[in-house]
């Protein structure tokens, strides 16, 4: 079924009663070509670029819950390609690029909301920062714009220009930068790719491989043993205890980060800001809620949820940027497991056991990578060789001495 | 999360610093014939347990002691609080 606005009307004058469900429930076959596990946000971009752009349809995506528990629909939504490394920058510009076409290609409204992400600066030095940061945006086909105290002023008068301790100098905006409504994206690309047969199976949990001499050819399941030509694996938060059935022992640390939302305000947020010094960032929804977050927690969690102490030090860092939302109220906080890796950069890459392939490590910035993360993990899973884009995202890195520093935080330096 | 402190009682964790999987503890020596994999695997591989972990803590706005912590990851339940001196004598002693 294809949805259109004819289709929203005609339905309206039936009762609404033609829809069908956007994807199947299918039982498990015995055996695909590809089983990915994990029907998170890359888990089923994955799949739909598999089957949509690789052509192969024998695919079975394996979710423990349902699709969208996970941190795709527990993030704060922001998409943006500003990034300064030559191994990130064209990789997250190509992720922008598919999201800009994400809607018209999957036939699902994801709410794609270029609004604009601004990057506030509060010294010369941090200035320099900004200017050369947009000059290698500029140089990987990105948009960027320095925004000089006055120009800010016009866009967010309300921030604390006078700011004792980080007065506001002006920012790094990136226009095309913005918000995607989160869950959406699941359920678009679970759509797409279900339409193509691939199937996906829900409270399917994964507990063990099936390897033998070295080659991995398939899972054990909740559901059964399940045979697959490839596996891949694709569990965000979850990466080390599932790797770990593989005896692998990986560069990431998994942490909690909590994100906020408070009740329903008129409009008065239009772009996403971003106050890095304070660790605060902040966007308004559609429904009005201002959508806020700040730091990990910084212990090693699986808990899904934080400690208050980082509650109190993300609205104070609102307070001090943003003063005047001292009186909206804190409507509803959660938290996700984010699965830190040691340079702060994700890893789209085979493993040293045949037919078993590695994606994770998104840390708390996967969001926004999301089509080209599924987009170029399915050409590898399809050619066996890495996508140019996404090269640099290997598991030896370290040993090589390779680290992609984007901000020269990882897990545990203790500099988030 | 509240931190029984072995000599000053509960702590607030805010107190404290966090500073990972206490197998840090046990750095290769420098004197050891030089093996990558071996500082490669301390340096950057962790165990990372969904369950029982023990951490390091450094009490850095208190005593400045460092402890190590058996935590639950999945429940943020504490199990057990020791100075890291006597964890590491432990260690030593086998037990
Ligand atoms: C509070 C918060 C705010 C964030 N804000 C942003 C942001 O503004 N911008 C941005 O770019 N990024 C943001 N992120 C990061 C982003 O959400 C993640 O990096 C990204 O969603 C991870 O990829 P995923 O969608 O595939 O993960 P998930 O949705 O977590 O998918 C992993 C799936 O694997 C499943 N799974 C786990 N174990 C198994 C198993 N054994 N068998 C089967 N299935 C299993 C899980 O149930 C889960 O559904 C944020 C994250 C959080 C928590």
């Amino acid at each position: 079924m294809k949805y259109s606005a004819l289709k929203i009307f005609l339905e309206g004058l039936s009762g609404n009663q033609g829809w069908k469900k956007a994807w199947r429930e299918p039982d498990p076959k015995k055996e695909y070509d590809i089983i990915i596990i994990g029907g998170g946000g890359h888990g089923l971009s994955t799949a739909y670029y598999l089957s949509n752009v690789y052509n192969i349809n024998n695919i079975a995506v394996l979710e423990k819950g349902w699709i969208g528990s996970g941190n795709i629909g527990r993030n704060t939504t922001i998409i943006r390609s500003n990034y300064l490394l030559p191994e990130n920058e064209p990789f997250y510009e190509f992720s922008l690029k598919l999201w800009e076409g994400l809607e018209q290609d999957t036939n699902y409204n994801s709410m794609v909301s270029q609004r604009g992400v601004i990057n506030i600066f509060h010294s010369d030095a941090q200035r320099d920062a900004a200017v050369r940061r947009g000059n290698a945006m500029l140089l990987s086909g990105a948009d960027a714009t320095l925004l000089d105290e006055n120009a800010l002023k016009n866009l967010c008068p309300y921030l604390d220009f006078e700011n004792a301790r980080f007065p506001v100098k002006g920012a790094l905006m990136q226009k095309r930068g913005g918000t995607v409504r989160h869950d959406a994206v699941a359920w678009g690309y679970a759509r797409g790719a279900d339409k193509k047969g691939v199937d996906i199976i829900q409270n399917c949990e994964v507990e063990d491989f099936i390897i033998k001499n070295g080659v991995c050819s398939g899972v054990v399941t909740s559901k059964g043993k399940i045979h697959a030509k490839k596996v891949a694996s694709c569990v965000a938060g979850s990466s080390s205890k599932v790797m770990s059935k593989a005896n692998m022992r990986l560069p990431i640390e998994s942490h909690v980060l909590q994100a906020f939302v408070s009740e329903g305000l008129k409009p008065i947020l239009s772009n996403v800001i971003t106050f890095g010094a304070g660790h605060f960032y902040v966007s308004q929804s559609d429904k009005g809620g201002l959508v806020f977050g700040g730091d990990i927690d910084g212990y090693n969690s699986y808990a899904q949820r934080g400690n208050l102490p980082v509650v109190e030090d993300v609205c104070e860092g609102g307070m001090a940027i943003m003063p005047m939302i001292g009186r909206a109220r804190l409507l509803r906080m959660w938290g996700g497991i984010m699965d830190m890796s040691m340079d702060g950069s994700p890893f789209i890459d085979r493993t040293h056991i045949g037919g078993l392939y590695f994606n994770g490590g998104w840390c708390y910035g996967g969001f926004k990578a999301t089509p080209a993360s599924g987009y170029c993990y399915a050409h590898l899973l399809a050619t066996d060789t890495p996508h140019p884009v996404a090269k640099g995202y290997t598991l030896n890195r370290f040993k090589l001495g390779h680290l992609i520093d984007e901000k020269g935080v990882g897990a545990q330096p203790n500099l988030h | 999360m509240i931190i029984p402190h072995p000599y000053l009682g509960p702590r607030d964790s805010c107190e404290f610093v966090y500073k990972g999987d206490a197998a840090l503890l046990f750095r290769p020596e420098r004197e050891d014939p030089v093996d990558y994999d071996t500082f490669h695997n301390y340096l950057y591989l962790r165990n990372n347990p969904a369950g029982e972990h023990k951490e390091l803590w450094y009490h850095e706005y208190g005593d400045r002691s460092w402890l190590v912590i058996t935590r639950n990851t999945e429940t943020h339940e504490i199990l057990k609080v020791e100075l890291a001196v006597d964890y590491l004598k432990a260690q030593e002693n086998g037990n």
